[in-house]
């Protein structure tokens, strides 16, 4: 009879319990090197030794006495008596500050498990750890790991299944002053300090040179000459090796695609479908899927990797420190630029993130703004709208300017989050920002090649799913749309003529308004679902790359002027779908979650129909 | 001398001696390691010149100004 143990993983933040996590679970949460990624728990199992063992991640926490949400989270469970043993994972090149949590959780709970991750690191940088007097010092077992490349994992399942089992005696030496009646919080936490010191200078040796490569990275990445430019920089490379590496499967993805749409509909005629049914399917689903995978999956499964690179090697928590001056003067929490972060790869995720915010004000402040910073799935359109009107030709050069006008844009989206972050905290979110300390990690060769495949395989499957399950209904909605013509007239000119004076006054067309809305589920579509529009009209019908593409826009009236609103809009309008549902559910709130999605679309069309209008008086 | 963490130049090392902050954010702060007689040394300040990266236990954790202005130090 195999028995169910639960194992709960504890630690501070940002010390690889992610990582480790995946690795025993052989699951694929996501990891990043910026404290406070895991902000709710996840759980994952694994079979050793014919037993069966959950693992509960609890969020990453300085204290288990503080009064932070995750803190709670983390102290609640492990008091609720749920858990079989606690592992408890300490940075290897930290240990000292991470032995602060690791007696406080020996004091709360029992048995423990320490487990000394990131090895490799420490090595790097010369320090070097006597597990034994460690071991000896705490009186529970050590297990010395780096999740990292897989080390140390199979005596880490073996010490855990011995402390199940066969659990040590609760360690006699309690910390601090346990139960002094009167103890100031000063006092129990000085105590532990004492404690946590004398057992890492009995355990650990650190170089006085450790991390001078660290604080040498510090100077060239935080300091006040090249901090952002050099930020500036690393967001432009990042940029143009999407853009030019999106090209080439672009265009192969796209020859094979739409050289497939004929026989599909030879296939499905000579299966007898009804002629509507075979132009539905091959004309309004399968091209629709088709300009989506094409599209929009290559910059998304080049984008998103770069960026994990960046996070895993801890460059985001340098980002919030160089950019933390702004926010405060937003009136904002310093984190919030790292939920902005967050937001690039995808706004429902950087509203989640949120959490790691406790202020409730700066919380909203952050949540309400989240959407301004377009999305993994907004960067398509911005790069195909840009190549196509402001950087034409190939090679590149014209990648680079196409780079150098994304990151403008991008400048431009981060200002404007400042800017309505001010002016929230200035109206309905009035107050002082709160106090914060922000932790700059130490840094990690990010596990290249493991996060390139990662990221690219569930960027690639993500994508695609959401083509089948968003674009494959919309594509068939808008075939309806386009092929129902009550008195002559398809409904799709109907609804895009009804939408038309006001697409005209922000220098767009009512079609591109209605790919807009009909694109609320997901932001990769508006584009496909346009050209949909206004091929549906009935003029070109293939589609062979950018320059194409193009064509068929300049062909329905567009001009650079269309394209720079289509920018505009494209970066400051509703969240989409997913990311309304966690507004609502992260705030609580139907009125929050409206005002989300009123202040961008506000901001986006006051912009639009502002530039029109300047346009229009310049001409 | 310096007697508050803000005045602490840029590689400058003191020693905490005593935190004006109460509550939660005192708690917050001696986890991160500010406790009365531990060492701090001012490592990095931002470009704008706040928030400043201090080093503290073997941890670099930045704080802004007007946090940094409520750690005494000697």
């Amino acid at each position: 009879m195999p028995h169910h143990y639960t194992v709960a993983l504890a630690g501070n933040p940002n010390v690889g319990k992610s990582t480790l996590f995946n690795a025993l679970t052989h699951l694929h949460q996501h990891t990043g090197n910026w404290p406070g990624k895991t902000v709710a728990t996840a759980r994952g199992a694994f079979t050793y030794g014919g037993d069966l063992y959950t693992l509960v991640d609890l969020p990453g926490t300085y204290s288990l006495w503080a009064d932070s949400p995750e803190e709670e989270i983390a102290r609640d469970f492990l008091r609720s008596g749920q858990a079989d043993a606690t592992l408890v994972v300490a940075d290897a090149t930290c240990l000292e500050r991470n032995l602060n949590l690791v007696l406080q959780i020996m004091e709360e709970t029992h048995p423990v498990v320490l487990c000394v991750n990131l090895m490799d690191e420490a090595e790097r940088k010369g320090i070097s750890l006597d597990l034994t007097a460690l071991q000896d010092a705490l009186g529970v077992p050590v297990v010395a790991t780096a999740a990292g490349t897989g080390e140390g994992l199979d005596s880490l399942r073996a010490a855990i299944r011995e402390t199940v089992e066969h659990p040590l005696p609760p360690p006699a030496h309690r910390t601090g002053c346990g139960g002094c009646t009167g103890c100031s919080q000063d006092c129990r936490c000085a105590a532990l300090m004492a404690r946590a010191a004398q057992v890492a200078a009995l355990s650990v040796r650190v170089p006085p040179d450790a991390h001078r490569r660290d604080r040498r990275l510090d100077r060239i990445l935080t300091s006040r000459a090249t901090g952002i430019p050099v930020m500036l920089l690393l967001l432009a490379l990042v940029f143009w090796l999407t853009i030019a590496g999106a090209n080439l499967p672009s265009r192969l993805l796209s020859d094979l695609l739409m050289g497939l749409q004929e026989p599909l509909r030879s296939l499905l005629s000579a299966l007898g479908l009804p002629a509507f049914l075979v132009s539905a399917l091959a004309d309004g689903v399968y091209r629709t899927v088709a300009w989506v995978v094409s599209v929009m999956l290559p910059p998304m499964a080049i984008f998103f990797p770069l960026f994990t690179l960046l996070e895993d090697a801890g460059y985001l928590p340098r980002v919030a420190f160089n950019l933390d001056r702004l926010f405060r003067r937003a009136g904002a929490h310093g984190r919030q630029a790292l939920t902005m972060c967050m937001g690039f790869g995808c706004n429902a995720c950087g509203v989640m993130g949120c959490r790691i915010i406790d202020s409730p004000r700066e919380r909203l402040i952050a949540i309400l703004t989240n959407s301004l910073v377009p999305c993994n799935g907004r960067f398509p359109t911005l790069i195909a709208v840009l190549t196509m009107f402001f950087a034409a030709g190939a090679g590149p050069g014209a990648s680079l300017t196409a780079a150098l006008l994304l990151l403008l844009a991008i400048v431009l989206a981060v200002a404007v989050t400042l800017w309505a972050s001010r002016l929230l905290s200035r109206t309905v979110l009035r107050g002082e920002p709160s106090s914060f300390a922000l932790e700059l990690p130490p840094y990690r060769r990010p596990r290249i090649g493991q996060v390139i495949v990662r990221s690219v395989v569930d960027r690639t499957a993500f994508v695609l799913l959401r083509a089948v399950s968003v674009a494959a209904p919309a594509g068939l909605l808008i075939w309806l749309l386009a092929n129902l013509a009550p008195g002559d007239v398809s409904l799709l000119q109907r609804c895009a003529a009804l939408l038309d004076p006001l697409g005209e006054l922000m220098g767009l067309d009512g079609m591109i308004l209605l790919a807009f809305l009909l694109g609320f589920p997901a932001n990769e579509i508006v584009v496909p679902i346009a050209l949909m529009g206004y091929l549906s009209a009935g003029s070109l019908t293939e589609y062979q790359g950018l320059a194409q593409l193009r064509a068929i826009l300049v062909a329905n009236g567009w001009t650079w002027q269309t394209a720079l609103s289509m920018v505009l809009f494209t970066l400051f309008h509703f969240p989409c779908g997913t990311t309304c549902l966690t507004i609502r559910r992260e705030t609580g709130s139907w009125g929050w979650t409206a005002l989300a999605v009123a202040l961008p679309t506000a901001i986006g069309t006051a912009s639009c129909v502002a530039l029109h209008l300047l346009l229009s008086l310049l001409a | 001398m310096p007697q508050t963490l803000d005045q602490l130049p840029i590689g400058g090392a003191a020693t905490v001696t005593a935190l004006s902050f109460t509550g939660a954010k005192r708690r917050r702060m001696l986890d991160l390691g500010f406790i009365p007689g531990a060492p701090v040394s001012a490592l990095q300040a931002a470009p704008w010149g706040d928030p400043v990266a201090y080093g503290v236990r073997g941890a670099v954790i930045a704080l802004r100004r007007e946090d940094a202005r409520r750690i005494l130090i000697s």
